[in-house]
């Protein structure tokens, strides 16, 4: 692929830092609000209960989240990274731990260790067109960078959203897509894989928002979440408007039980998720992709 | 009818027509109308005869399926440069679904019964549209298989 | 790679090897003494001991615990403890057990928690690890031990469990004179022979029939340790009897890792060896668990019946069970052949990646606790093979 026009995208993503004392060990946090978002998905609003310090994250990190005694879950935080007050996660409830969750109650108590993982490099970014992809619950992780970049909209050039849900019902944070897309400087772009005649959308597979652009085909930087098919596939439709696989980057899911690399759960060839991702610039794991069961 | 000079200037913008050779481009410019459809105008009916095809400039169109009692289910949407119909290709040459304009939309409207006449008659030309016709094909049905698998749904329960 | 400040092994067996070696021969009492000299420090000494028909780390109370005349017969799927020489000491290479358990146990609280009225409480035990010296760690495991510094402390997090069993831990180490069938450390660069990192190095020598142990010190600890046992000068005779021993100790092994395994490996990731491979794994994780370096883990969540307490329990996984990478829905590695290759490769190649090693030490522990007898080098040696048959 041709990528010569393309100016450097800058340095890799740097790497995971703690600063924490031990990192198995959770801090408690009172449950702020409970936002039921869909049928299925919810949003938990957190603040530190052992009077430390707010938790201070990069858009695109993760925290694990502790429902006393049932369990441990890694969740990516959904919340605006400029403001620290609150941290939020977006989740489905669909195993044991995210069910305990959804029904903790206002003021009662979860431990929460993190954050951890790379993030969602924005900053590289500036001076050049910013594509968002996002796959049903996937929009979740990329909010925080959503949000970076609109709250610095000046530093950026084009920015379009690219949103592919499963139905209208399906659609995340509805009111804030309706409220960017109302802005003059952001183009959104939205379809679902089914409707009926109410919807007055887009009907189709993500990928063939891409093709409408927005973007400048080399200098832009594009920023992938949602299933790992739609994600493999974006990639595809990206690759085929001429974007390098070094402007590219994806957040991956895998298995976690320690997020500090020491439980080898997350392993996806050299890397540990974990610490070396979630978050990774595509060239970094390309080879990865096309083999199975890795 | 509207003057052929204006058409084969939009026809040349359309995406579809990228690769086309100019004399292509005038031999099919004799198929070629303009078309416009208010938003909410359902310009295509299931089962009618497969007479035009259209090239969507601008607006969106849902194609639907009417099902007694329910909201109409939407297949697909297209739009700008959008390539909308091959069943003019298909005997027996009906619509298999209603096109509903959901959107103000402009279209290049191409008459199949000349189309199918030319590229019968000019196989190099028959040629080419169905090197451009068969990828649109192949991509559209790419799509609706990766919507059948439906890839955001929480995943099964796994079995134990 | 790592730095160890605090811990005399590393640096000083660095500088030890520049010359400045201390050396001495001992004989048997000269062990007991060693011993006794390490209680005396407060150490509780942990070394090798016969329990189960099986060499395995053991609390030592006096040189007279150490399984004296014992050798052991290993191959594929295979593990016998027998009779051997009566007058050698250290004649048994490793066992199932390796000092893993020590510094990283099986099991380990990570906390509990207990309800309260306004949500609940954490608090973190406290870990009473004794101050160990580890008796008779042959050179595989020393790397092994080193492989283990670098998971747990030497990346950005610090696993402060290990730190603690960690910190302090003094090192016996015995320079193997004898290989078993299993043995494949020279071809990993670990064995027979110690390069650093041990406080004391025994070799068993031989001579007009008598046993006796050259011994090195290896940190400044050491020194005075050793100064105080009952000795005499190490001469040249008895330096090059310990250096033949070691080198037939070498020569004798008839495994060997093929060369550029990482390479090999990681250009491999697709080779339909591993389906065979897969089908004559059970899965049943004994490799993972005999390993001296495999590091994974799981968590385990409980409560009391009444919910007042709970606990997080971080206990030993390993990447053959299906649970293991599990995300919603199902496992990333459902065959057979994926979860053998994920073990293997790890091992031997993106452990390079992640840690500037190799995880494989070459113990042969995973040949021969195998119950189906799989051999790492074969397997890798199988693959090569089938590049050359392409």
């Amino acid at each position: 692929m041709d990528t010569s026009l393309a100016a450097d995208p800058g340095p890799e993503i740097p790497p995971a830092r703690w600063s924490g004392v031990d990192p198995m060990m959770p801090r408690p946090f009172t449950v702020k609000r409970v936002r039921k978002e869909l049928a299925d998905t919810f949003t938990l609003e957190l603040e530190p209960a052992d009077g430390g310090g707010p938790i201070r994250f990069q858009p695109g990190q993760f925290n694990m989240l502790y429902a006393y005694g049932v369990g441990e879950v890694p969740i990516s935080i959904s919340s605006d990274p400029d403001d620290p007050s609150v941290v939020a996660h977006t989740t489905r409830f669909v195993g044991s731990v995210t069910e305990a969750l959804v029904h903790t109650r206002i003021g009662s108590l979860i431990g929460v260790r993190g954050p951890f993982g790379t993030h969602w490099p924005v900053e590289i970014a500036q001076g050049e067109d910013v594509a968002f992809i996002a796959g049903g619950i996937g929009l979740a992780p990329l909010r925080p960078a959503i949000y970076r970049v609109l709250s610095e909209r000046q530093k950026y050039g084009n920015v379009v959203i690219f949103y592919g849900a499963r139905t209208p019902e399906d659609l995340l944070f509805r009111k804030e897509l309706q409220s960017w897309r109302s802005r003059f400087d952001i183009n959104v772009h939205v379809t679902v894989d089914r409707a009926t005649g109410r919807w007055n959308g887009r009907v189709g597979f993500v990928t063939q928002l891409i093709r409408g652009g927005g973007f400048d085909r080399h200098s832009s930087v594009a920023f992938i979440c949602g299933p790992e098919l739609m994600m493999r596939y974006s990639i595809q439709k990206l690759q085929e408007h001429g974007l390098g696989n070094d402007r590219i980057f994806i957040s991956m899911e895998r298995n976690m039980k320690c997020a500090v690399g020491f439980c080898g759960h997350c392993q996806l060839g050299s890397q540990f998720v974990c610490k070396d991702g979630p978050v990774y610039r595509f060239d970094n794991i390309e080879d990865y992709f096309s083999i199975w069961e890795l | 009818m509207v003057k052929v000079e204006g058409l084969e200037t939009l026809m040349e913008e359309h995406p579809f027509f990228e690769g086309f050779n100019q004399e292509a481009l005038d031999l099919l410019a004799g198929c070629a109308t303009n078309a416009k459809f208010d938003a909410g105008t359902v310009f295509i009916r299931e089962g009618d005869k497969a007479d035009m095809f259209y090239l969507i400039r601008h607006g969106t169109v849902a194609q639907e399926i009417r099902v007694p009692g329910r909201d109409p289910l939407v297949v697909e949407t297209l739009s700008e440069g959008d390539l909308l119909g091959w069943s003019w290709i298909v005997p027996p040459y009906r619509w298999t679904f209603d096109c509903r304009a959901v959107e103000l939309v402009r279209a290049l409207g191409m008459d199949a019964a000349c189309l199918r006449a030319k590229c019968e008659q000019d196989h190099s030309l028959g040629y080419l549209f169905y090197q451009h016709m068969v990828p649109i094909i192949a991509r559209r049905l790419w799509a609706v298989r990766m919507r059948l698998l439906d890839i955001y749904a929480p995943a099964p329960k796994p079995k134990l | 790679m790592v730095s160890r400040k605090g811990k005399t092994n590393g640096d000083a067996a660095a500088a030890a090897g520049a010359g400045t070696m201390e050396r001495a021969v001992i004989d048997r009492d000269g062990l007991d003494a060693l011993i006794a000299a390490l209680q005396d420090d407060g150490y509780q000494v942990t070394g090798p001991a016969v329990r189960d028909g099986a060499i395995v780390p053991g609390r030592l109370a006096t040189g007279a615990d150490l399984p004296m005349g014992w050798t052991d017969s290993q191959s594929g799927g295979h593990y016998r403890l027998e009779q051997g020489d009566p007058d050698r000491m250290f004649d048994y290479v490793v066992g199932p057990q390796s000092w893993k358990a020590s510094l990283y146990p099986a099991e380990q609280l990570l906390f509990t928690a207990r309800r309260g009225e306004h949500g609940f409480t954490v608090d973190e035990p406290r870990i009473d690890a004794p101050r160990l010296a580890f008796f008779g760690v042959r050179p595989c495991d020393l790397a092994a031990i080193r492989t283990l510094d670098t998971v747990f402390e030497g990346g950005p997090f610090t696993d402060t469990r290990y730190q603690v069993r960690r910190e302090g831990v003094f090192i016996v180490a015995v320079n193997c004179a004898r290989s078993a069938d299993t043995c494949f450390c020279a071809s990993m660069g670990t064995g027979p022979k110690a390069a650093g990192g041990y406080d004391l190095a025994l070799t068993e020598i031989t001579a007009e029939g008598r046993t006796r142990f050259l011994i090195e010190a290896g940190s400044e600890r050491a020194r005075p340790i050793l100064a105080n046992l009952p000795q005499q000068p190490a001469g040249a005779k008895d330096v090059e009897a310990a250096e033949t021993a070691v080198a037939k100790a070498a020569k004798a092994q008839t495994r060997a890792m093929v060369p550029e395994v990482e390479a090999l490996l990681k250009r491999n990731l697709e080779s339909p060896h591993w389906d065979q491979v897969g089908k004559r794994c059970l899965n049943c994780s004994n490799c993972t668990l005999v390993c001296p370096t495999c590091f994974c883990s799981t968590v385990e969540d409980r409560t009391s019946l009444d919910g007042h307490e709970a606990e997080r329990r971080r206990r030993w996984d390993s990447c053959f069970t299906m649970d293991f990478s599990y995300v919603h829905g199902g496992s990333i590695r459902r065959e057979s052949s994926s979860r053998y290759r994920q073990w293997m490769t790890h091992k031997l190649a993106t452990w390079h990646d992640q840690f500037g090693m190799s995880g494989c030490v070459g113990c042969g522990r995973c040949i021969a606790w195998c119950p189906v007898g799989i051999d790492i080098t074969e397997e890798a040696r199988a693959i090569a093979d089938s590049e050359g048959r392409k």
